[in-house]
């Protein structure tokens, strides 16, 4: 099962690598990580998403990725609300005969054509793994030349619906 | 009082410009440091300059990797950190194996090396080593330095991370230029660690619930670690234990933390532990794991494991528990603060006179046996009578084997803190090295440092700093002209095919001790073994013992890999 791990930690030389490494150690899998600042000065937010058998294995990660120094805050997120993204850019090859066929591809998408060649184009798209899955499928058969993806970056939403708010509610 | 001078001199004229080495020196004496193992070279050369005018003792091993094994038998004596300095590249590469031995076995060290001047980092230049890179994986935490004037900071808080919560090793890297470059001394400044705030007070709920689990329960055990003695807990292990008259196993780490000839202490478990330990263990319906990990050596096969327990787990790192075994009961915290309040708590014991009973008749019935044979001197005889001529009071420190068994099973410890082997890591070569940190540690200590022919070569130069410092170490080396263990697995698991594990060469030890101006005897009976021992255990002058055992000889029980507690081999004769 898929789950998202996000961490604060110190921004300090190494620290990537320190984490980085902890799950090779361990031999856990990465599916995606992502780093970047935070609002914090000397901080910055990693994302990882990972791939794990059961909930034991996913409790040692947290446990051990929270035993690191420089991190500061572990959540696993996979159970709450929450806004996760990835940003892929794909380059496809794109004839004049194609290009308003993927064009109508697009739009319902919310992707758009951030550059135009000769003979392709690329297309920026923003949004969950699975849109971004689902985008990717139906734009092969016109021949993808190029790939890149993000990784997913997450938080959890402002608002949680916990269980006790949906059982007040329901009293009243 | 001489530190507390150069203190006051320092804020006196606190704009004088210091060198990035001079300030590590009295970062150092700040810390209280007793001693450096220490190898200089290139990148190291300024560090050196102001050591050579210091008045911390430094001991010069003959390799870099017998420095680090010193520094933690040293550490492991005295739970302050031992301290380690080398050189960059080789100097640094060569205590990799060291680090990982005492992350794994969480000793705490403070680690410097050498480091290429900062701007030709990266440019592959000259006993250049990624030591960072490398060491990630091995340290509690590592550092490199890049301003002068951090150095007083980053030392301070090297030590208190590697001596509190779980211990283990930091490595700091100082650049040459960084070590020569001059800083004004900064403002002393408090430690701040918003990501690293060990939690060291038990749950008061956990504590509760594990004080009614015990009440309840008919067959308690405890398996105490060596957690027991990095928190200075053997005392209050020794009182909960009586007060809930809860029987004690030790892992091979824990080893002194109660003492051997208590009646409630059941021995060592794990692959080469005794039958009532081992069997307490699987027949247990409660577990208190106390500062251990659940090792693959202790647990066996984990679908064997303690089938019928509930398991509480005692310890400071959170990512043990559960880590192996299923946890019921668990408990976050220091060993000496979670057993001080279990004892508050005065809990109904157990009602278990059954389960003492069975127990006491299994010990009568099954105690560690060896087959008495007069024509070859048996290795579990020699740890026998080692223990008779120092009374138990000895330090004793192993490599890693069959002597290690043989050791850990014969040599009964009344106290803590006196046991010094490689556990998780298993370091062929540690032995005598780190005799020579434990010796340092406790002068006054007879030291035994029982080796195997096969491990004592792999650290033979450091017998030069044995004589050089004239450390009172008895090294007794159980000679079965083999890699014994090895020799052992390939007799039973492959079918005696005996690849390698038979030295075909032996130079003679006694000539080789000579050589290092240290006396050496060689004793192939009990006669000569009792002649030899009431000499030379009576004065502090070091020795080289070189038993030859029989070289047949297997430890024995055994569980065999993939096997579980209750399968083990080799009970009786």
């Amino acid at each position: 099962m898929k789950r998202i791990i996000t961490l604060t930690v110190n921004n300090r030389p190494g620290v990537l690598n320190r984490i980085t490494n902890l799950f090779s150690k361990r031999n856990y899998n990465i599916e995606s990580i992502t780093v970047g600042h935070t609002e914090i000065e000397g901080v910055s937010r990693i994302t990882c998403a990972v791939n794990v058998e059961n909930d034991s294995i996913i409790e040692q990660i947290t446990k051990q990725l929270n035993k690191q120094i420089d991190v500061l805050k572990v959540t696993d997120i996979s159970e709450q609300a929450m806004v996760a993204r990835e940003l892929a850019l794909i380059k496809v090859l794109s004839t004049p005969n194609t290009r308003s066929e993927i064009n109508a591809i697009i739009e319902p998408f919310r992707a758009s054509i951030v550059d135009i060649g000769k003979d392709s184009l690329v297309i920026q798209i923003t949004g969950e793994s699975d849109k971004i899955e689902a985008f990717i499928e139906l734009i092969k058969p016109y021949g993808i030349k190029e790939l890149a993806r993000t990784g997913t970056t997450a938080f959890p939403r402002g608002t949680q619906r916990t269980k006790d708010s949906t059982r007040n509610i329901s009293i009243v | 009082m001489l530190q507390e001078t150069a203190f006051t001199d320092m804020k006196a004229e606190s704009k004088q410009q210091l060198s990035g080495s001079e300030l590590l020196l009295q970062a150092l004496e700040r810390e209280q440091v007793e001693v450096i193992f220490g190898y200089p070279g290139g990148a190291v050369l300024p560090i050196y300059d102001k050591i050579y005018d210091s008045k911390i003792l430094h001991v010069l091993p003959r390799h870099e990797q017998g420095g680090i094994h010193a520094a933690e038998g040293y550490a492991r004596i005295t739970g302050k950190p031992g301290v380690v300095i080398v050189t960059s590249g080789p100097g640094a590469t060569n205590i990799v194996t060291g680090l990982t031995d005492a992350m794994i076995d969480s000793l705490p060290l403070v680690v410097f090396t050498g480091q290429v001047a900062t701007g030709v980092i990266g440019t592959d230049a000259f006993q250049e080593a990624d030591i960072l890179g490398i060491t990630t994986p091995i340290t509690k935490y590592n550092y490199q330095v890049r301003n002068i004037e951090e150095i007083p900071y980053i030392v301070k808080e090297a030590f208190y991370i590697a001596s509190s919560g779980r211990p283990g090793p930091v490595l700091i890297d100082i650049p040459k230029d960084i070590a020569t470059g001059l800083a004004e001394m900064p403002e002393d400044k408090e430690i701040e660690l918003p990501g690293y705030q060990p939690t060291t007070k038990p749950n008061y709920l956990q504590i509760r619930k594990l004080t009614e689990a015990v009440s309840r329960a008919k067959k308690p055990v405890i398996l105490a670690g060596a957690g027991i003695l990095h928190a200075d807990a053997a005392e209050e292990l020794k009182v909960y234990a009586e007060q809930q008259r809860i029987p004690v196993v030790h892992t091979l780490l824990g080893l002194g933390g109660f003492p051997a000839e208590h009646k409630l202490f059941l021995g060592m478990g794990g692959m080469h532990g005794c039958y009532t330990a081992n069997m307490a263990l699987y027949e247990t319906d409660l577990l208190i794991n106390i500062g251990a990990r659940f090792d693959d050596r202790l647990t066996g096969n984990l679908a064997h494991f303690a089938p019928y327990a509930t398991v509480a787990h005692i310890d400071i790192d959170p990512a043990e528990i559960g880590k192996n075994v299923p946890t019921e009961i668990p408990v976050v915290a220091d060993a000496k603060e979670a057993l001080k309040q279990l004892i508050a708590q005065e809990g109904k014991p157990p009602a278990h006179e059954e389960w003492l009973q069975t127990l006491e008749s299994w010990q009568q019935e099954y105690p560690y046996v060896y087959e008495k044979n007069n024509s070859q001197l048996k290795p579990q005889k020699v740890m026998e009578m080692l223990y008779e001529k120092t009374n138990g009071n000895a330090i004793v420190v192993t490599d890693v084997g069959q002597h290690q068994m043989w050791a850990a099973q014969y040599y009964k410890f009344s106290k803590a803190n006196r046991w010094v082997t490689s556990g998780g890591l298993g370091t062929m070569g540690f032995g005598l090295p780190a005799s020579i940190g434990a010796s340092l540690a406790d002068k006054n200590a007879c030291v035994l440092a029982v080796l195997g022919d096969g491990g004592f070569q792999m650290s033979t130069q450091e017998l030069a700093v044995i004589r050089e410092f004239n450390l009172p170490i008895k090294i007794v080396i159980l000679n079965n002209g083999s890699l014994g263990m090895v020799r052992q697995w390939q007799e039973l698991f492959y079918e005696e095919r005996y690849s390698h594990s038979k030295n075909p060469v032996q130079p003679s030890f006694v000539k080789l001790a000579e050589a290092y101006d240290i006396k050496g005897y060689v004793i192939q009976t009990e006669e000569e073994a009792e002649a030899v021992l009431s000499e030379v255990l009576n004065n502090r002058e070091p020795v080289l013992l070189d038993f030859r055992i029989d070289p047949g000889e297997n430890v024995y029980p055994m569980i065999a890999p993939g096997k579980g507690l209750n399968e083990m081999v080799g009970v009786k004769l």
